[in-house]
């Protein structure tokens, strides 16, 4: 059955040599959310589907979710838990399968419920992660995430007996979107999908996030293909790389030329897929409209860039080495590795207010646009890894918030 | 900080920051922090997703002299429009204001709605940081010298 899978999918395209490219995308109205999946289909590039659930379901609050379909507000994406699966099962139908395959995207760090809808729906691949949708998404402790995702990667595991492979994507890649130094999120996108195994899955995705120097993102991406080679030998895994994740580009120039750097680092570094962002990012929710222009324009230039040589090593891969190795050290259940971690600040994401998180690492991008640690908290790193600098000052954290946007907006 | 030395204690404000209820983004609360702060004043920072029975109460317990909520996820007004009653209820003469990206369609335009609803001010538009400085100071200002 590999054939209908999500991971068979993106492994047939890449056997052909084609960047498999996706959006993120997710309206409130079924109507509109078939359309959405069937321009996209339709769009004339290798594509999977997204459905992109709404806010109000990601944390829980089914009763804002009734409230806002009942007066017809807006919502930020799909209430897949909400509308009757029979309502989900006729959005897909006739749209998913083996030639189009669909993942629910949704980041909720308790997302049993959306797990249970989108199989119910038919559907088996989704994302996120007990650590990359409890940290940036919400304010549940990580040990009670770790327990929520281990019963998710179950109820998805299950799907086997219907005949399906689940895929599951770590979010780890992407933490907090922006300022979360490379050899971080390669260990979390890892020690992530060494989760997953643990519970049953075995297609999964690795993710990782453009940041702002392409030189440190093909060393990062170069690293995350080596520890998965090391640690995920007997599952089917593959790369997902994100389009930039943080404040984007107000321009549509600015904003299409990053989309295609992103598209050409894919290519540079062997990605499989790539997650793409529309114009529109940096100002509300993506068109459909949008959505198609932007694989589009990343599938031309997927297929105008040419796979390259490694980049330098500056340490990328040893640091994320150095931060699995040292969790995993801690227990011998990748859970309760995940969770003595955080308690420790052997993971200690910069910036992230979550209550369990350490915060006493800092980043910065610095004068080569590269980011860099300056504050190591109790990561378990040589203090040669941080490049020391005071806190920053509101309009400081705001020029590295925004060095990409910048950079961009002005070519 | 030298910064907080600037201003005399008792213009020092104590303000509670906080996103919405279904809203996970947290880049906005640091920096907001960060601004006031800055400005002198003392922040306490609820961070991302909080409940609205715990905003309440939180704000009720910390008797601040302004509730700073923030949220950019498209739906700050939703979110907003909910919590403005039982915040009320507990706050009745505490300074409450809005500001970020409160819809998902880039338009602004919810000011008048949100300050019917009890809201002291809405800040949604892209100069929005300086008009909220301004507003800050006038509190602090009026309220306390
Ligand atoms: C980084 C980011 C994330 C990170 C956040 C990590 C974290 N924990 O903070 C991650 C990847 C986790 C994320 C997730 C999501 N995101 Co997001 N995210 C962004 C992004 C790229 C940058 C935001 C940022 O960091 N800005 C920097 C901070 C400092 O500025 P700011 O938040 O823009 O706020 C400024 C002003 O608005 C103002 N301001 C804000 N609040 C207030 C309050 C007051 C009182 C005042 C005076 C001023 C003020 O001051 C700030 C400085 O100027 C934006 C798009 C962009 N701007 O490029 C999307 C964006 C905000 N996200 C969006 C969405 C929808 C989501 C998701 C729901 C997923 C989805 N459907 O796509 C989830 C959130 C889930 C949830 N439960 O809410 C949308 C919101 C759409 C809208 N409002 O129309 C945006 C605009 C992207 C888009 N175009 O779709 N996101």
């Amino acid at each position: 059955m590999t054939g209908g899978s999500f991971g068979g999918y993106v492994a047939r395209a890449a056997a052909a040599g084609e960047l498999v490219v996706q959006p993120r995308m997710g309206v409130a109205h079924p109507a509109r959310m078939r359309a959405g999946l069937a321009a996209v289909r339709g769009a004339g590039v290798r594509a999977a589907g997204t459905i992109t659930v709404d806010s109000f379901t990601r944390v829980g609050d089914h009763h804002a979710v009734r409230k806002a379909l009942a007066t017809g507000a807006d919502l930020n994406g799909y209430p897949i838990a909400a509308h009757p699966t029979e309502t989900t099962r006729s959005v897909l139908d006739g749209l998913h399968g083996p030639g189009f395959p669909v993942q629910v995207r949704h980041g909720s760090a308790c997302p049993q419920k959306i797990v249970a809808a989108l199989l119910a729906a038919g559907l088996d691949a989704t994302e996120g992660g007990p650590l990359s949708y409890c940290l940036p998404y919400s304010r549940v402790p990580v040990a009670e995430s770790v327990r929520a995702w281990a019963e998710s990667c179950l109820l998805l595991s299950d799907a086997r007996e219907r005949g399906a492979r689940p895929h599951l994507e770590s979010f780890g890649g992407c933490m907090m979107g922006q300022l979360c130094p490379p050899g971080l999120l390669v260990a979390i996108s890892v020690l992530e999908g060494l989760f997953f195994r643990q519970h049953g899955i075995d297609s999964m995705s690795l993710s990782y996030a453009q940041q702002t120097d392409p030189d440190q993102d093909a060393e990062a991406v170069a690293a995350l293909r080596t520890l998965a080679a090391e640690h995920l030998s007997d599952v089917d895994w593959h790369v997902v790389l994100y389009t930039y994740m943080g404040v984007f580009p107000r321009t549509p120039r600015g904003a299409t030329a990053l989309l295609e750097r992103s598209a050409e680092l894919a290519v540079r570094t062997g990605a499989e897929r790539l997650i793409v962002k529309t114009t529109a990012e940096a100002h509300r929710i993506p068109t459909v409209t949008e959505n198609v222009t932007a694989l589009v324009t990343a599938a031309a230039a997927a297929s105008r860039a040419e796979p390259r040589g490694a980049a330098e090593d500056t340490g990328v891969l040893a640091e994320a080495r150095a931060l699995v190795d040292a969790v995993l050290d801690l227990a011998p259940d990748v859970g309760i590795a995940l969770v003595r971690a955080v308690e420790r600040g052997y993971l200690d994401v910069p910036f992230c207010l979550h209550r369990d998180n350490a915060g006493r690492t800092r980043a910065f991008v610095d004068t080569d646009g590269r980011l860099q640690w300056s504050r190591l908290g109790a990561l378990p790193l040589p203090a040669g890894r941080a490049v020391p600098a005071a806190d920053p000052t509101a309009d400081e954290l705001l020029r590295s918030l925004t060095h990409v946007e910048r950079i961009f907006d002005r070519a | 900080m030298e910064l907080d030395a600037a201003l005399p204690d008792a213009a020092r404000l104590d303000i509670v920051v906080s996103g919405l209820a279904s809203d996970a983004h947290t880049w906005n609360l640091v920096y907001l922090q960060l601004v006031l702060e800055e400005m002198g004043h003392r922040v306490t920072n609820l961070g991302a997703c909080v409940p609205d029975g715990l905003l309440t109460s939180r704000c009720e317990q910390a008797g601040p002299d302004l509730v700073v909520l923030s949220s950019v996820n498209g739906h700050g007004f939703q979110d907003a429009r909910r919590v403005i009653g039982p915040l009320r209820a507990r706050l009745a003469g505490t300074p409450v204001v809005v500001g970020g990206k409160l819809g998902v369609d880039g338009a602004g335009g919810r000011a008048e709605a949100l300050l019917a609803a009890g809201f002291d001010a809405v800040f949604e538009d892209a100069d929005a940081i300086a008009a909220f400085r301004c507003y800050v100071d006038r509190l602090a200002a009026g309220v306390r010298s």
